[in-house]
């Protein structure tokens, strides 16, 4: 049970420790001890310049951060069984780099030869392959990229589509405006490999781009090399200084380098909502038995949670699924019998006040209404005061939702939280979400943290979601358009037809902007609809209130109407007035 | 009815009211799914009755902590309200400010709210019963602020009283648009004719405590000042002392950073109308020092804490909180634990309570005993024919087990005492080389034998080093914190230093006859080079010195000062030797540091963010374990989706994205890579990476953005 130790190591130790290692682990690797050294070279600057900042730290003498890590990190690597922190925080922390624009389909690559069903080829004999702890951070770092080669060495099978992606940029590269200069540290790495092979390989694949070449990363990154760069990032390993340096470059150009590809290249068109969950529902989810195991490992807590709840704390849950069903569980089978309130926090209209509501009307049964949040919650505090025995249970899923991280919120309900009678479970999600509480508010709150991780997917919740990809039907923009016209006069009924048509008439027009007031006046007049501006105007703030338009001031003080709905919607909404 | 709904966030659910009655007590909570369930009411029992004294300890501390500061508010508060009463122009001139006290309360914010409950408390029991304590995010504006301080002014005062006027005055309150000051000063007026004209039975201690009782001042307690609206605190001081004629208010600030935030809030203009005194209350390390002194640095409390837990609950005050209130929780969640996970903490109590419980364990217990690494070391180290004795007979084994924790207990009698002996020697050496507080120290001693510490070894020498007085003063304190434990050996070792100290003292009696003498052979030499020399001379004499000095004999004091160390350092030795090597360390040390960093102080990104690139961890499927650093293709779609963006710059192009993704989700079915649909995006496919990014973005890692079409922005960094 000895304590581990942080001590500062320098860069070449660092180097010297990687390659031994690296030699024992990849005893059969064909790759040349040169291209060793060029490839620990990046990460060993990285990490020693990591250090060289904590020792800094550490001989200013006011804040030890050494101690800390040591008191907090390192010593759930002896004993954590659950192993909390796999991930170091400086793996999750990083700057950002600059990326190479193809990155992402070499990985896709990788990950496609990744043998899913069995894995034979594992070198390493450590059972537990995914449990990096803080310490192990050298290790993580020596051994991916080795890894990475090694799968290189593996017979292609690299699909088609991809390869051809990938090697045809090689032959505009000159004039790919896509391709970021090449300083991120990989391509350092790979610099020297392919200056030798880079060149010839390039004419190889000029020739013959359709037989299967294996696409190392250093071979693929060669590729896409403008030789003119080589001589400036060959020399000297890379340092604290350059690691500045990149870090201003990724941040510097606003000018983002990502192919133009568009998703309207694919066949399929944008799924609306109904396909979506249908073709989803279709197929039964992967890995549900390990999935049920650990619902069934979490459900072992609840009479802890139970437990700890009366005593005054309050149970957070957080980790990657959705953690709604397992809340479910919970109020089943603990809270049945007890006076409970579930809020969704992910509820794109909740609020403070609803809440509120909902306790002091529903769950104390209170007439009346109060003028202010804090008056409320001085009067649920005061009656659950004057009644010890009521206990009331507040079940939150998602604490952290769009409509409850501002702070007014969180501080009410850390105000109910401290209250000895209520008690609180949360669950959490969003990964900037502890930031959301002050210490003040954390104390308040009293969290025990759970880590319930359940792999479960954010159905209900990501379905109020407007998501990226889902075509929005605008059924309901279409109902509620006619329900609000058909309560118009006939002639505010053609002033905003008149509109919507002079709209749709400029829908190709990229730079139309609205229709001018002045404009729209006067067409309203030549068509008999309105006999003063002054008529004009409060039809419009009628239509304004519905949220049926918009107005925009433009460049020249003009004021420019448009209506907030989407072509297709409009063209649907007219045929049906049409219709009428 | 589910809780599920497109119209609705609440749902309330009431159980009917048969049904309620039949309610789970906290015991069976605690019973329920706990090992060794058979003794879990004991330790249920135990675990309340620890957590109890706790609670009321650490009140008690709070209270005598505060005490200081307290009574010298509550004087400054009297001394106001009596200043009143005089007529010469300086105090009338003085009268027209408000007086206020700046209560210098420091970072540690979650604590303020006992300091602020006391001291209201005391306020109301011996000053006045017109406080009112507010805070600001109850007070964005000058109205809010007004009604608050008016309610509860009103209110409590008006509790006391019938319980109409309570009604009347609520549904004044609630009616009255403006809530004034005048209101308030006919109210003060009121009320205060009432308890002089109304009470005249009651006895009159005092003449001046009469006086008191008719003006008793109005204070208003600003628990969080740095929070506050300068603007509404501004315009509130200076309308409040338009009426502090009539209305004898005054203010309490309390300050978390420093009392030139005073200055920084209020213009000179206003800071002018207040009389203003600065406290200082006691700084959060020594109420955590006097803390751990009274519940864990003591043998009365059996629960105990092991080095790494310590270490954890400590870090986590130092570099998060500074919040004694949070280290007490901490301390909470720790016995919950060891009292809920471990079996034998039957046997963690009080020395008769436990020997009493030993006598009642079942053979299961007594078999976690002998399975306890601590015991089994323990009969490795006893002869064969005792080991199977004890493996075998449990009458035996209850026998020794007695033995034990007697020995246990003792360990702890002895423990303490000698641990604070070694502070107050060690605690005052020039760069603290074993901690300038004694939780510093105990955590070293906790970890291993402290005098195998080279720290230990650099502090003997320095106490080597030491002056006299310096040491008969340290070793006096020493004696005095031996002497009043109530253990013999303790008594025992008091009486040698004591002894030791006598000779110091008759070493003085001594020194001063044989001074002349030794001052004659060292100064010689120092003589002869007064004189005038050659370089050779010079030199010579220099070595001779030298020489001297190394081979000297050591002076009589200097013998005794090795003796004395040496005393302690044997007391060290056999008093000091960490928990763990005691037999049944186990029952009272809680040990699992993790399970306590892990509830108080969780890391829920990592979390997320390991399970995103390593799933296997999670679900322990074959065909999910892969080499370090990479991710199996047939890993749940979310964490394909997520390892893909991780190459990404600041924006990510949704095209690329999904064809990368049909990619690799067509390899993990297996689909033959060179046939038409690999890799092509079908509309299952589609509908899959959909629900990953928009579950990506749920989590926070993308965002829809307009800067370009089809692309979402990247909000976290690197990573890959």
């Amino acid at each position: 049970m000895s304590v581990l130790e942080v001590k500062f190591v320098g860069d070449g130790d660092v180097l010297e420790h990687i390659v031994d290692k690296q030699e024992g682990v990849q005893s059969g690797g064909s790759s040349s001890s040169v291209q060793k050294m060029v490839k620990f070279k990046s990460p060993a600057g990285r990490r020693g310049g990591r250090e060289d900042a904590e020792q800094d730290g550490a001989e200013n003498g006011f804040l030890d951060e050494q101690n800390y890590i040591q008191a907090l990190g390192t010593d759930n690597a002896e004993e954590d069984d659950d192993g909390l922190s796999r991930v170091a925080g400086s793996s999750i922390f990083t700057f950002q780099k600059v990326k190479r624009s193809h990155s992402m389909a070499q990985t896709a690559s990788e990950l496609a030869r990744t043998p899913g069903k069995s894995v034979t080829f594992s070198t390493t004999p450590n059972a537990e392959p995914c449990t990096p702890t803080r310490t192990g951070r050298n290790q993580r770092g020596e051994s991916r990229t080795p890894q990475r080669r090694k799968k290189v060495q593996f017979v292609s099978t690299t699909p088609h589509r991809l390869r051809k992606r990938m090697t045809t940029p090689s032959l505009r590269s000159d004039s790919d405006s896509d391709l970021s200069p090449s300083d991120s540290e990989e391509e350092d790495d790979d610099d020297e490999e392919g200056m030798e092979e880079g060149q010839k390989v390039k004419k190889e694949d000029k020739e013959n781009v359709k037989t299967p070449r294996t696409p190392s990363r250093g071979l693929s990154a060669a590729l896409y090399k403008t030789p003119a760069k080589k001589s400036k990032n060959a020399p000297e390993p890379l340092s604290q200084p350059s690691m500045i340096e990149e870090y201003f470059e990724a941040h510097g150009s606003s000018k983002v380098l990502t192919s133009d590809r568009t998703l309207e290249r694919l066949h399929t068109p944008k799924l609306d909502r109904e396909t979506l969950v249908r073709l989803l529902g279709g197929k039964p989810s992967c890995y549900s038995k390990e999935i049920q195991q650990l619902h069934n490992k979490h459900q072992k807590h609840f009479s802890k949670w139970m437990l700890q709840l009366q005593l005054g704390f309050s149970v957070l849950v957080y980790g990657l699924g959705s953690k709604k069903a397992l809340l479910e569980d919970f109020r089943v089978s603990h809270l049945s019998q007890e006076i409970h309130l579930v809020v969704n926090g992910f509820f794109p209209s909740i609020t403070l006040k609803s809440i509120l509501n909902a306790l002091t009307c529903e769950v104390l049964e209170h007439q009346g209404s109060f003028r202010t949040p804090s008056d409320q919650i001085q009067f649920i505090a005061q009656t659950l005061k004057d009644s010890p025995d009521l206990h009331v249970y507040l079940l939150i899923h998602n604490i952290d939702g769009p409509m409850l991280r501002g702070e007014k919120t969180q501080s009410a309900l850390g105000q109910l939280a401290s209250l000895p009678n209520l008690h609180l479970v949360a669950s959490l999600d969003h990964i900037n979400a502890p930031m959301v509480w002050d210490q003040f508010k954390q104390s308040q709150f009293n969290w025990l943290w759970w880590e319930c991780v359940t792999f479960q997917h954010y159905a209900e919740e990501t379905s109020y979601e407007n998501s990226l990809l889902v075509q929005q039907t605008g059924a309901l923009a279409l109902s509620s358009l006619t329900h609000v016209l058909r309560s118009l006069t006939p002639n505010a009924r053609g002033i905003f037809k008149l509109l919507v048509k002079f709209q749709l008439e400029n829908k190709d027009n990229p730079s139309y902007t609205g229709l001018s007031f002045q404009d729209f006046y006067q067409r309203c007049r030549e068509a008999f609809l309105v006999n003063s501006d002054l008529t004009l105007r409060t039809q419009l703030t009628e239509f304004r209130d519905h949220k049926l338009i918009r107005t925009r001031k433009g460049a020249d003080g003009v004021e420019y109407l448009v209506v907030a709905v989407d072509a297709s919607t409009l063209m649907d909404f007219l045929e049906n007035e049409e219709g009428d | 009815m589910s809780t599920s709904s497109v119209s609705k966030g609440c749902f309330v659910f009431k159980p009917s009211a048969k049904k309620k009655k039949k309610l789970q007590s906290l015991e069976s909570y605690f019973t329920d799914g706990c090992e060794g369930a058979q003794s879990s009411e004991a330790r249920f029992g135990l675990c309340q009755h620890l957590w109890d004294r706790i609670k009321t300890e650490t009140g008690v501390l709070q209270d005598e902590l505060n005490r200081k500061i307290l009574d010298s508010l509550l004087d400054f508060t009297r001394k106001c309200s009596s200043t009143r009463q005089h007529s010469d122009w300086a105090s009338q001139m003085r009268a027209s400010e408000i007086p206020t006290a700046a209560l210098v309360l420091g970072v540690n914010v979650p604590d303020h709210d006992m300091t602020f409950q006391s001291l209201s408390e005391l306020l109301q029991q011996s000053v006045t019963p017109h406080v009112a304590s507010v805070q600001a995010k109850e007070c964005g504006a000058m109205k809010h602020l007004m009604k608050r301080v008016l309610e509860r002014l009103m209110d409590t005062a008006v509790d006391d009283d019938e319980e109409e006027e309570t009604e009347q005055s609520g549904v004044q309150l609630h009616k009255s648009v403006h809530c004034s000051f005048s209101t308030l000063c006919d109210w003060y007026i009121t009320k205060t004719k009432k308890s002089s004209s109304g009470t005249p039975g009651k006895k009159r201690s005092s003449p001046a405590r009469e006086q008191q009782q008719q003006q008793p001042p109005v204070v208003i307690i600003f628990k969080d000042l740095e929070a506050f609206n300068p603007k509404v605190l501004q315009d509130f001081i200076l309308i409040c002392s338009r009426y502090i004629e009539r209305l004898p208010l005054m203010f309490i600030f309390g300050i978390a950073t420093s009392p030139s935030t005073i200055q920084h809030m209020l213009p000179h203009s206003v800071s002018s109308l207040l009389c203003i005194e600065l406290f200082q209350s006691l700084s959060c390390t020594q109420h955590l020092a006097t803390v751990i002194d009274k519940l864990i640095l003591t043998h009365q409390f059996p629960f105990k804490l092991n080095g790494k837990v310590m270490q954890v609950l400590i870090s986590i005050f130092l570099y998060h909180d500074f919040s004694v209130r949070n280290f007490i929780k901490g301390l909470q969640l720790a016995l919950l634990e060891h009292f809920h996970s471990q079996p034998l903490s039957v046997l963690c109590c009080k020395k008769k309570e436990a020997l009493l419980n030993l006598t009642q364990l079942s053979h299961g217990d007594l078999e976690r005993i002998r399975q306890l690494p601590s015991f089994r070391r323990y009969v490795e180290k006893q002869e064969s024919q005792e080991q199977v004795k004890l493996m075998t007979d449990d009458g035996h084994l209850k026998e020794e087990c007695q033995k034990l924790i007697k020995g246990f207990h003792r360990y702890h009698k002895h423990y303490y005492p000698v641990l604070r002996c070694l502070h107050t020697l060690t605690s005052a050496l020039p760069r603290y080389p074993l901690g300038k507080q004694i939780r510093e120290l105990h955590l070293i001693c906790l970890e291993k034998n402290v005098w195998e510490n080279e720290d230990y070894q650099s502090a003997m020498k320095l106490l080597k080093m030491l002056a006299k007085d310096e040491l008969i003063a340290l070793l006096q304190r020493c004696a005095e914190t031996l002497q009043s434990t109530k253990s013999k050996k303790m008594n025992k070792a008091a009486a040698q230093l004591e002894e030791l100290l006598a000779r110091f003292k008759q070493l003085d009696t001594a020194a001063t006859e044989m001074a002349p003498t030794v001052d004659d052979s060292v100064t010689s030499p120092i003589k002869n080079l007064q004189k005038k020399t050659d370089l050779f001379q010079l030199q010579k004499t220099l070595l001779e010195m030298n020489e001297s000095r190394r081979s000297k004999k050591l002076s009589p004091f200097e013998v005794l000062r090795n003796e004395a160390l040496e005393f302690v350092d044997s007391l060290v030795k056999s008093h000091l030797s960490p928990p763990e090597s005691q037999t049944l360390h186990e029952v009272c040390y809680y040990s699992s540091s993790a399970v306590v960093r892990r509830h108080l102080n969780a890391t829920p990104r990592t979390s997320i963010q390991a399970a995103l690139s390593s799933p296997y961890y999670y679900l322990q499927n074959e065909s999910l374990k892969t080499e370090d650093g990479t991710v199996s293709n047939a890993a749940p779609d979310i964490c394909i989706a997520y390892k893909l963006h991780l190459e990404c710059g600041r924006l990510i192009n949704l095209y690329d994205w999904m064809e990368a993704y049909a990619t690799v989700v067509s390899a993990a079915e297996g689909t033959d890579p060179d046939s038409d649909s690999y890799g092509k995006v079908d509309e299952v496919k589609h509908a899959r990476f959909i629900r990953a990014v928009s579950e990506l973005e749920f989590l926070g890692f993308i965002k829809s953005t307009r800067q370009k079409t089809d692309h979402v922005a990247r909000l976290t960094w690197g990573g890959c």
